[in-house]
């Protein structure tokens, strides 16, 4: 049992595995949304658009959970808005705002004079350096996030499932959107830190991805991705620290992983079921 | 969406007709060439009522504008002129509309059971921040019953047959108390078994005064099954009983000359006046 142990004697050890399960836990259970609705590629565009909030919050001293927060938030409306509101496709209207945020970031940043060592942070995480200032940021906006999931839970179901019916009901299914968009926003920000903006994504995929083999309801959907995220999040940072490779790669990989494993012996629908 | 969230529905004028629409006219721009902007007329003064427990079938050419009609009717699209009430007030206010749509409208693949459907009905009943209470499940419950699926109520609805789907958003009318069901094409695909299954369960609804409309390329189905059929070519070609409305002359003149053998490649019965 030492080699359980042996990493946790350090303290930012003990930091990045808190930081990596709840991670692990709420990126996934926003994650059953994102591919119930199709919305992967605004998942990865939004991580992206968050570069130049992170790059001006860092060149302000601000916190940089702040930055990209704002900007987040800002572009997750912005791109709902381009869509209901002009002629453009959805995916279009990602595609201009996803590359022109990130150029804007890359800009700021190279002005900046700390180009390559800092980008590094920002494109891979830093799971390493996460502060107690930054687990409880991560707290606070993941419980947010979390109780908002629950409070409107069946209006969610509904806007995704059959938006006809929602507006028959007349539930304000614009709100309910934007809403989503928002809180999808947030908790990428709390997986900055974690697997960076390049990686962001597969913690919101490929969980829930996982999860969509091996159940057909949501509500366990969303627990067994929560579980994936969880341990990916806490294996993969074992993995870093014996075998010395990044640690946002090393999550995102065990995930992977695990994803294989369920797209081959899921029961039912697994290739192998398929092929006896 | 400007209704309040506490927003609980309309109340019924007494003594109004489920639907009454008067001249409503929908046209909309094709923009699609940049040079040339025509208004295309959708629905051309579409003008009729109909009464609660009444059954009524849309007939009529691919581009009719049969599931527009029904869109206008559930109150999703506006119309550009005319007016349409619901018992009495826009329909764009109530919530005992059920809209089903067509097939390939809905994600089968989407990790819900056949309860999960049928209580999504419930949403307004249930209120915001609120769990279901003991009587929506009860009420799902009896729904389901009604349609004779009570026992596939925890399969995936991904799981169930063509005919079997119908019925699932049949009990979800049921369970958001409709009084106006709006049906597309809800029998294309299915066999002529299921196809007589989901009739018999809309023929079992009349005692509780549920209006249906119901769009079908199917002309046998319409004249058999049906109180009034309506012949659709963006505007009413005929509208009344089967036997007056599916002469030679009025379908000649809606379907310019084609006449559409339903699916078993039997030309429909049709009585000549």
């Amino acid at each position: 049992m030492d080699w359980l142990l042996e990493p946790l004697q350090f303290s930012f050890i003990t930091r990045a595995l808190y930081a990596s399960i709840m991670v692990g836990i709420l990126c996934p259970i926003l994650g059953t949304y994102v591919i119930l609705r199709g919305m992967a590629f605004f998942g990865d565009a939004l991580s992206h658009t968050i570069l130049p909030g992170v790059v001006i919050a860092f060149l302000l001293d601000w916190p940089l959970a702040v930055g990209a927060l704002i900007v987040g938030v800002l572009t997750a409306l912005g791109i709902g808005f381009l869509t209901e509101k002009s002629d453009l496709k959805e995916d279009t209207a990602i595609g201009i705002i996803f590359v022109g945020m990130f150029a804007l970031g890359i800009a700021l940043l190279s002005g900046s004079g700390n180009y390559t060592i800092d980008l590094a942070h920002f494109l891979f995480g830093n799971l390493l350096g996460v502060s107690t200032t930054d687990l409880w940021v991560i707290l606070g906006l993941g419980t947010a996030v979390l109780f908002t999931i629950y409070l409107f839970y069946k209006e969610f179901l509904l806007i995704s499932f059959d938006p006809i019916l929602a507006a028959t009901l007349r539930i304000p299914a614009s709100f309910f959107r934007y809403l989503l968009l928002v809180l999808i926003a947030i908790t990428i920000v709390t997986s900055l830190q974690v697997v960076g903006i390049t990686l962001a994504l597969a913690m919101f995929i490929t969980p829930a991805a996982t999860a969509s083999l091996l159940t057909n309801r949501l509500p366990p959907m969303m627990a067994i991705a929560a579980g994936i995220g969880a341990f990916s999040g806490l294996s993969g940072l074992y993995i870093s620290f014996y075998m010395n490779i990044a640690s946002g790669a090393a999550i995102v990989l065990v995930a992977t992983a695990l994803f294989i494993v369920a797209f081959i012996f899921a029961p039912g629908r697994g290739r192998l079921w398929q092929f006896i | 969406m400007t209704q309040p969230l506490t927003y609980r529905g309309t109340p019924h004028k007494p003594n109004t007709p489920t639907l009454n629409m008067q001249g409503v006219c929908l046209t909309y721009v094709d923009s699609s060439s940049r040079l040339t902007e025509t208004a295309v007329n959708v629905l051309d003064n579409i003008t009729f009522r109909a009464e609660p427990g009444e059954q009524i079938a849309i007939i009529g050419p691919n581009g009719a504008g049969k599931s527009t009609l029904l869109k206008v009717a559930a109150g999703l699209i506006k119309p550009n002129s005319g007016s349409v009430k619901m018992f009495g007030y826009t329909p764009d206010s109530h919530i005992c509309i059920a809209y089903v749509p067509q097939r390939s409208e809905i994600d089968w693949q989407f990790p819900v059971t056949v309860a999960d459907v049928v209580l999504m009905g419930r949403t307004k009943q249930i209120g915001l921040f609120k769990r279901p209470s003991k009587r929506d499940r009860e009420i799902v419950q009896k729904s389901l019953e009604r349609v004779h699926m009570a026992h596939l109520a925890h399969k995936q609805i991904g799981e169930l047959s063509g005919g079997q789907q119908q019925r699932v958003f049949i009990a979800r009318a049921l369970a958001l108390e409709t009084n106006l069901l709006l049906m597309d094409e809800p029998l294309a695909g299915l066999d002529i078994p299921s196809q007589e299954g989901t009739l018999d369960i809309l023929d079992s609804l009349r005692p509780d005064g549920v209006t249906v409309l119901l769009a079908t390329h199917d002309l046998g189905v319409a004249a058999e099954r049906f109180d009034r059929v309506m012949l659709l070519n963006k505007q009413v070609m005929a509208f009344g009983p089967p036997a007056s409305v599916l002469t030679a002359a009025n379908l000649t003149a809606a379907y310019g000359g084609y006449m559409p053998a339903n699916k078993n490649g039997i030309a429909p019965k049709i009585v000549i006046h």
